[in-house]
């Protein structure tokens, strides 16, 4: 390889440099047969319905406590396909590079992807590079997509019901106060991670514990609030959430209040909440505890026709509020 | 000793039982008050603790909330966010604000949309930073917006302090610190306003000293407690004035007393003098022109004043609120965020027509964030 050191745009134009980099470097990490067919496109065999997804991945600082952007760009898709009972399948997976950005770094990014990939079993099928021009881009970002395949069907954000148990799968806010915390480059000490994790043997538990589960969704961008919300207005009911029974990490409500802001509203790149009957919750919870990523998984409320499209959080001293959708600009670029 | 955890912040004053117990205190209490509680929160962290941890419905139908003016961001005057704006649209010009002022709309844009457009606008967290982008960019024009009470106006005079010894020549300064006294009186004045009793600003009075609010009591013949922000604290405070009505006293109380003296701090009082003086006026949103209710720079800085630099291009014009705000009668105490028309509607904390729906401080902005569930 003619330069170790950086990557240039002749990485990109298709040439020696390209393939050189797609041999060592791609090849080399996320090597599988279908990879290695090097065909225009991978020829896959699915048996059942599928579930397909797509996100992008602009995360800056793109190191951070607790992970990079690779490691979020693989548990970010695979986790969109577990939240809908899809077992991950196949990835594609493309990159836009700066030019000028360190070769180490990408090999590093590549590696935590395919170190990623391996808590779901999911493959890297193709993919794409390309090199742009000196501030045409942030030093990298990245594009996943991802098929899997269904093995849990009826899990959606329309299907809560009255009765049904809200749980959240472990504490809340850490990826957006890790982020936070990476930015402002704040002298405080301890270990804030995020969470960055992904979330299909946890769904695995569920189904093989065979857990019935109205709806999923791993609580992103917006945070539990968003999530929350959306389900209320989607399902056209109320949730009931106490205020106390929400994990959140003391670092990061520390975060919280130096700054102003909601763990609620703070994202999360592996932790989950679900609707399920009540006569399965504790099931559920018993599954999801015996799994590292969510083991501190707890219920936080329930659905209620209280006030249809509306989250209440209740307080452990007896009042009650709105639980808002988290408006205007939080953060910029943490996913 | 050992190391200051973030916990301390807040843990013990959100303790459920202490807040149970308060509030039915409280209620016991309040039985004996001769006439209705309305208590006015001068500063918006109050408003958001009330409306965010519900303790108005911990409280008896006697005590009421009158949510006052102390949010810098909800009561800057439309033309002042359109010199924020025209100052961005320098050629060369990177402004500097903090938080809320960049979603704020203007008369015709706001500092959002500017930066969308491709202008150079950045939100701090500390003002120091400035002094790393005016030395990072020394070809560029840093223009520091600077909003806030008492409590932020240190911070600013601080950083004046550093780029005049650090002979920083790319940063200039657009001055909007205000006070809190002159406010009070503005919405006391005409007599009309329901207030009897005060809660005081918590850091405004760390930085002022709760000095500031001796005058109060006598003129208004109300109660004001200075409070810290957390709950229990906004709980003790109101049963302190409770005790005072009830036993016929009319005083000022520091209940925040971990944090504020009566002299507060002096050596940054000492250093805003050193820079700053009140202006001789500033209108404020939603209340209207108060006189000395604003700081300014002395005139020795106005080589870094953007008021006097580039006062070209800086809109003189006041612009008045739509008329179907009502966010002056709120603020005396005459009416709710709810009992205007266009709350909820018209105005909403994305398209805020009028000063109280702006910032998370705001009274409506609070009422419909939180509601009364």
């Amino acid at each position: 390889m003619s330069n170790r050191k950086q990557i240039q745009l002749s990485h990109g134009g298709g040439g020696e440099e390209t393939n050189s980099l797609i041999h060592d470097l791609f090849y080399h990490h996320f090597s599988n047969d279908v990879l290695l067919a090097a065909e225009d496109a991978a020829v896959l065999e699915v048996k059942n319905k599928i579930a397909f997804t797509t996100d992008s991945f602009t995360v800056s600082p793109i190191f951070f406590n607790g992970g990079n952007i690779g490691k979020l760009a693989i548990a970010g898709t695979v986790n969109d396909l577990a939240m809908m009972g899809a077992k991950p399948l196949y990835l594609s997976s493309s990159f836009m590079i700066e030019e000028g950005f360190p070769f180490d770094d990408l090999e590093t990014i590549v590696k935590a992807m395919a170190e990623e990939l391996k808590h779901s079993g999911a493959k890297i099928v193709c993919g794409d590079t390309k090199v742009v021009p000196k501030g045409a881009v942030d030093q990298i970002f990245i594009n996943t997509s991802g098929i899997g395949e269904i093995e849990k069907e009826g899990i959606s954000a329309n299907n809560l019901q009255e009765g049904d148990v809200i749980i959240v799968s472990g504490d809340v806010g850490r990826h957006g106060a890790a982020i936070l915390m990476e930015r402002e480059g704040l002298g405080i000490s301890g270990n804030l991670q995020s969470d960055c994790a992904t979330l299909w043997p946890a769904v695995q538990a569920l189904i093989d514990a065979n857990v019935t589960i109205s709806a999923m969704r791993d609580a992103t961008r917006g945070g539990l609030s968003a999530v929350l919300n959306e389900w209320a207005e989607q399902s056209a009911v109320c949730l009931e959430i106490k205020e106390a029974s929400i994990p959140v990490d003391e670092a990061v409500q520390g975060i919280c209040e130096l700054f102003g802001f909601e763990a609620f509203d703070f994202a999360n790149e592996g932790t989950c909440i679900l609707a399920v009957p009540p006569e399965d919750a504790q099931i559920a919870i018993d599954a999801l505890q015996k799994i590292d990523v969510t083991k501190k998984a707890t219920i936080i409320g329930q659905v209620s026709m209280k006030k249809e499209g509306k989250v209440i959080l209740h307080s452990a001293y007896g009042s009650s509020r709105y639980l808002d959708l988290p408006k205007g600009e939080l953060l910029p670029r943490i996913c | 000793m050992s190391e200051l955890q973030l916990k301390d912040l807040y843990d013990g004053f959100r303790d459920p039982d202490v807040i149970k117990a308060l509030a039915q205190t409280i209620t016991n209490e309040a039985k004996q008050l001769k006439e209705p509680l309305k208590i006015m929160e001068v500063c918006g962290g109050h408003t958001h603790t009330i409306m965010k941890y519900g303790l108005k419905q911990l409280l008896p139908d006697n005590i009421d909330f009158i949510h006052g003016p102390g949010c810098p961001v909800c009561i800057m005057p439309k033309e002042r966010i359109d010199h924020a704006i025209a100052l961005a649209q320098i050629e060369d010009a990177i402004l500097l604000t903090l938080g809320d002022m960049i979603r704020v709309p203007g008369s015709t844009s706001s500092l959002a949309l500017e930066r969308a457009k491709g202008r150079d606008i950045r939100a701090l967290y500390s003002p120091l930073d400035a002094i790393k982008i005016a030395l990072e960019n020394p070809d560029k024009k840093v223009i520091f917006f600077a909003i806030g009470f008492e409590t932020t106006t240190p911070m600013t005079a601080a950083l004046l302090e550093q780029v005049e010894k650090q002979g920083i020549t790319n940063l200039y300064f657009h001055i909007n610190h205000v006070l809190v006294p002159p406010a009070v009186d503005a919405i006391m004045a005409d007599g009309q306003a329901k207030i009897n009793a005060f809660i005081g600003p918590a850091h405004v009075s760390v930085i002022s000293g709760a000095k500031i609010y001796q005058p109060l009591p006598k003129m208004y013949h109300a109660p004001v407690v200075v409070s810290g922000f957390e709950p229990i604290d906004v709980l003790q405070s109101i049963l302190m004035i409770v005790r005072q009505k009830n036993e016929d006293r009319c005083e000022m109380e520091i209940q925040y007393s971990r944090s504020v003296t009566l002299e507060g701090n002096t050596k940054a009082q000492e250093m805003i003098a050193k820079f700053m003086e009140p202006r001789e006026h500033f209108r404020w949103r939603g209340i209207g022109d108060i006189p000395h209710s604003a700081l300014g720079l002395r005139e020795q800085y106005a080589a870094y004043d953007a008021e006097n630099i580039f006062a070209d291009i800086l809109p003189t014009e006041p612009i008045d609120d739509h008329k179907l705000c009502i966010c002056g009668t709120i603020l005396k105490g005459l009416a709710k965020p709810n009992d205007c028309k266009v709350f909820g509607t018209a105005c909403t904390p994305n398209n805020p027509m009028g000063s109280c729906m702006v910032s998370s401080e705001g009274a409506c902005n609070a009422y419909y964030r939180y509601g009364e569930v």
